[in-house]
């Protein structure tokens, strides 16, 4: 078919020396099956898969061994059947070298498949056309296909294009890249698979116009795909379109451009322009895993470089060692060894051999030291501008060199150095051998840090500030009910209050006031119950007004009851007015140091020693393994205890000195002492007396009020004898 | 004569009626644009690191930031480091100062808080030290630390009575992993070239 829509061109791209013809004089061969296949849980963009067999178990070939971890995954099959007999941390094939969780598949040789019904037959019918979109799509997320392009992105979400119409599918089977046969060979072998693949992504996409995109040094495959195309009898859906070689027309926004002429804006992706677009061996797999119910377990892997004897393309199991695939190629080990994953120009070294195929693993390459030779040492900039013109992406790399050197971050960001897409034809190019992208690569990385980083400080502080006012909540929830209940005390006590005093009199302002009014509604009473009684003998005595009696004495349990409870009030607002005097009077109590306070710390630490040491044995019995906690704690009260005694004694000893010095007032604060226990000995008497019998409380409340006078004498004499002291 | 008084009556009263306009533009403005709370405090905030481990002797990083607003110095977050002091020295006009030791020393790698759980007694106090709720448990139980919430700032340590805290550097994997940026043999003139390479040989 010949060329019916207009090339556009894109800026810059280079022409590096092609060594694509070494790889392409056998045709694609099966590698045999290791003994043991090594598959990394995260093989793609997203979330690793979660493994859902255990260590020990069987497998067959195709069956799911890791499912996808949310919408972003892909789930992992086995490749082959044999036993799961780990599941651990290994090297990956990446860049930074590290080691992820992979499953260890002991190959048992047999290859015994699982059914594996393809769509068609699940949905019992017999034309792609007669699938829907959404189920095409879920088989395909379940059939673990991610892009075999280079990237990994998941098959499934690239095609979910949301509400953007697609008009035009690409197949990118541009393969710009030096060395790199992998799709050519697939094209020139299997050219109706991507065909086939093709119309089913057309009808996954409701669109009506595919175009697949192959350089022109690629002929072979150009001829057998428009051969496929005719074939399929899909030559007014599908174009075969010859593009002119030049790196980096793969590029996925790069061959866009070159088909379209529309481009991909910044930050975008392709479906905003209507466009989506797949490499021609993911839409391969896509056909396998639809027609035949083949899971996404092989991939084409071109093996090359001078250090191979064959280089070659092979379809090769997922998971298979690379050390083991260069045997089949003959390769020769090199000093020192180096051997890249992908091409010269996006790919990386391997830390050793000891590493996977995975399912974005296109090429292993061997070179000789003098065919591909290292970094020369870089020198200084010259400001030629050589990388600019170049730059298939437009930027400006001198730019994003001079400021991901000197780490301006946001200026790299300014100047859009995530829309570079590390092609390396600057670095290619630049006569000064500076590393440009390895420059890029880390200013990324450093900016996608950054980003975390202020992302994480502002939900840091997020939490801390909704801990401030949960904090404030709960200390505003503690006050309020304190207040309510001190409020509904207080209302109580009025309602009380209410009760008893006549309503004329004013609330009491003071303790005395209360005193005073309490006192006199006693007097009031007991005259009340004096009457009442007399009354009753009267009625007893006087056998006319017998008729009287239970009258007179339901009166009379009244008035005692009310007495009763005004004596207790009394009793109580006594004592309230006692310590009131006490606090004020007492000027140890503002002194943490007095020997009062601290003989009782030390009491109080005894207490909790003891405590402490209850539940030590308690844990020890029931062989708690808190024991250990315990004991820490109990040492630590023990000490307690001892300082505390220490100060305690040491205070002692100072008031035994200051004693020595004023003997009268130690006298007096004797005497004061045992006066206070007197007064409040009295007080308890008195007011048990006014509880059970009534008769002795005159005298008892005389009594009081002398004890009470002579402490107050005793406290003058106290503060008068002080004074002159202290002066 | 009148019409001169006219005139200097007119001047008067014009630039009398202009800045009655304006002020009223300006008070206008004022009630329509007003922003809310302090903005330097804020700026200041959010160039804190957010930790809130109070090593700044302030119960938290807005605290501080309210200090420095205040004229307090801009030296004494060992979180945030020497880059904090330099932005914050940018965003005040100031200079730079080397970070005040009295306050810690910078972490050479970030760090999480991780609860050996079976040691753990379920005293909850490293739930009351965290300052970002990043631990979860309750009483009598097994506590563990969000790794994810955690800021790294130390403060649930020390609480613990049975030391089964530890504090350790975040790790590196294939997701937050990045290249560094070159450094071998950069900035050489060409003739230092031949050099080198005898050199390697
Ligand atoms: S690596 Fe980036 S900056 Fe360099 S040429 Fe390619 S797109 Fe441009
Ligand atoms: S090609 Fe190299 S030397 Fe020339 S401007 Fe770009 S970075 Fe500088
Ligand atoms: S020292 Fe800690 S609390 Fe203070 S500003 Fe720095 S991170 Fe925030
Ligand atoms: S402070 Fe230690 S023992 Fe207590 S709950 Fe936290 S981790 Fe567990």
């Amino acid at each position: 078919m010949t060329q019916m829509i207009r090339l556009h061109d894109i800026h810059g791209g280079i022409h590096p020396a092609e060594n694509k013809r070494q790889s392409t004089q056998t045709a694609i061969q099966v590698a045999p099956i290791p003994n043991e296949l090594i598959l990394p849980l995260h093989q793609h963009i997203g979330a690793a898969a979660i493994p859902c067999v255990n260590v020990g178990e069987r497998v067959l070939k195709g069956q799911c061994i890791a499912h996808a971890d949310g919408f972003v995954s892909v789930p992992l099959h086995a490749p082959t059947s044999g036993t799961i007999v780990d599941i651990e941390a290994r090297p990956v094939p990446h860049a930074s070298g590290l080691s992820e969780t992979c499953m260890v598949l002991q190959c048992d040789g047999q290859d015994e498949w699982q059914a594996h019904p393809s769509l068609l037959e699940q949905k019992n019918v017999s034309l792609v056309e007669q699938l829907k979109p959404a189920d095409i799509l879920t088989f395909l997320a379940q059939s673990g296909i991610a892009g075999l392009g280079g990237a990994g992105f998941p098959t499934a979400i690239k095609l979910h294009t949301g509400n953007y119409p697609i008009d035009t599918l690409i197949l990118n089977g541009a393969e710009c890249e030096p060395y790199i046969t992998a799709d050519d060979m697939l094209m020139r072998e299997r050219a109706d698979e991507v065909v086939a693949g093709g119309e089913i992504l057309l009808h996954v996409l409701q669109c009506a116009r595919a175009l697949i995109g192959v350089e022109d040094n690629k002929p072979e495959a150009i001829a057998a795909l428009e051969q496929a195309v005719i074939d399929a009898h899909l030559s007014h859906k599908i174009q075969v379109v010859s593009i002119p070689t030049k790196y980096p027309s793969g590029g996925e926004k790069q061959l866009i451009q070159i088909l379209t002429g529309k481009e991909v804006p910044s930050g975008g992706i392709p479906a905003h322009i209507g466009i989506v677009c797949q490499n021609v061996a993911t839409a391969s797999a896509i056909y396998r895993a639809v027609v035949h119910g083949e899971p996404l377990i092989h991939r084409i892997t071109t093996l090359t470089g001078d250090a191979c004897q064959q280089p070659s393309n092979w379809q090769v199991l997922l998971g298979t060692p690379i050390d083991y695939l260069l045997t089949l190629a003959g390769y020769q080990a090199q000093q020192p060894e180096r051997v890249i994953m992908g091409g010269p120009m996006m790919g990386f070294a391997l830390p050793h051999l000891q590493l996977p195929v995975i399912k974005t693993s296109n090429c292993i390459l061997a070179p000789k030291a003098k065919e591909l030779p290292l970094n020369e040492y870089a020198t200084a900039c010259i400001r030629c501008g050589q990388c600019t013109q170049v730059c298939p992406a437009e930027l400006l790399p001198q730019q994003l060199y001079w400021f991901s050197k000197t780490q301006e971050l946001d200026k790299v960001e300014q100047h859009n150095v995530f829309d570079c897409i590390e092609c390396g034809a600057c670095s290619y190019v630049c006569p000064s051998h500076i590393p440009l992208v390895q420059y890029y690569r880390f200013a990324k990385g450093a900016i996608r840090e950054e980003r975390a980083a202020q992302e994480k400080a502002l939900r840091a502080k997020e939490r801390f500030e909704q801990r401030l006012a949960r904090q404030e909540q709960e200390l505003a929830e503690k006050e309020a009910k304190r207040k309510a209940r001190a409020e509904a005390a207080a209302t109580a006590q009025k309602a009380k209050q209410a009760d008893l005093a006549e309503p004329a009199s004013a609330p009491a302002s003071s303790v005395d006031d209360t005193l005073e009014k309490l006192n006199k509604q006693l007097a009031a009473s007991q005259a009340a119950v004096q009457k009442t009684k007399e009354k009753l003998a009267a009625a007893q005595a006087d056998p006319e007004q017998a008729d009287k009696i239970p009258a007179l004495e339901a009166a009379l349990e009244k008035v005692t009851s009310k007495l009763k409870s005004i004596a207790m009030e009394l009793a109580a607002a006594k004592k309230a007015a006692a310590a009131s005097t006490t606090t004020t009077g007492d000027s140890d109590k503002g002194d943490p140091n007095s020997p009062e306070r601290l003989r009782k710390k030390w009491e109080t630490a005894q207490l909790r020693l003891q405590t402490a040491e209850q539940r030590l044995a308690e844990a020890m019995e029931q062989q708690l393994d808190t024991v250990s906690a315990l004991q820490t704690g109990v040492e630590k009260q023990r000490e307690r205890v001892n300082d505390a005694l220490a100060a305690y004694q040491a205070s002692q000893t100072e008031t035994q000195s200051d004693v020595a010095n004023s003997p009268d007032n130690h006298e007096l604060e004797k005497k004061i002492l045992a006066q206070q226990d007197r007064v409040a000995k009295a007080e308890e008497r008195l007011t048990m007396a006014r509880e059970s019998g009534l008769d002795t409380v005159d005298a008892l409340a005389m009594g009081l009020q002398k004890q009470r006078d002579k402490l107050a004498q005793l406290e003058q004499q106290r503060v008068a004898s002080s004074t002159p002291e202290g002066v | 004569m009148s019409t001169t008084l006219l005139a200097i009556v007119m001047a008067i009263s014009i630039v009398a009626l202009l800045a009655l306009i304006f002020g009223g533009i300006l008070g206008f403005a004022a009630v329509r644009f007003k922003v809310e709370g302090n903005p330097i405090v804020d700026q200041i905030n959010q160039l804190l690191p957010q930790t809130q481990c109070g090593q700044c002797s302030y119960p938290g990083c807005k605290p501080y930031a309210e200090a420095i607003a205040n004229g307090e110095k801009i030296n004494k977050c060992p979180p945030g480091g020497e880059s904090t002091i330099q932005a914050l020295a940018d965003l005040l006009g100031v200079e730079p100062e080397p970070l005040d030791a009295e306050h810690g020393a910078e972490k050479a790698v970030p760090t999480v808080a991780f609860i050996r759980e079976d040691e753990c007694i379920g005293c909850t106090k490293c739930i009351q030290a965290c300052p970002v709720d990043a631990i979860l448990g309750a009483a009598k139980q097994m506590h563990t630390v969000i790794a994810d919430e955690c800021t790294g700032c130390d403060l649930c340590v020390e609480p613990c009575p049975v030391d089964c805290i530890d504090m350790i550097p975040v790790s590196t994997n294939i997701s937050n992993w990045y290249w560094q940026a070159p450094t071998l043999g950069v900035e050489l003139i060409a003739s230092d070239r031949r050099a080198r390479r005898a050199e390697a040989n």
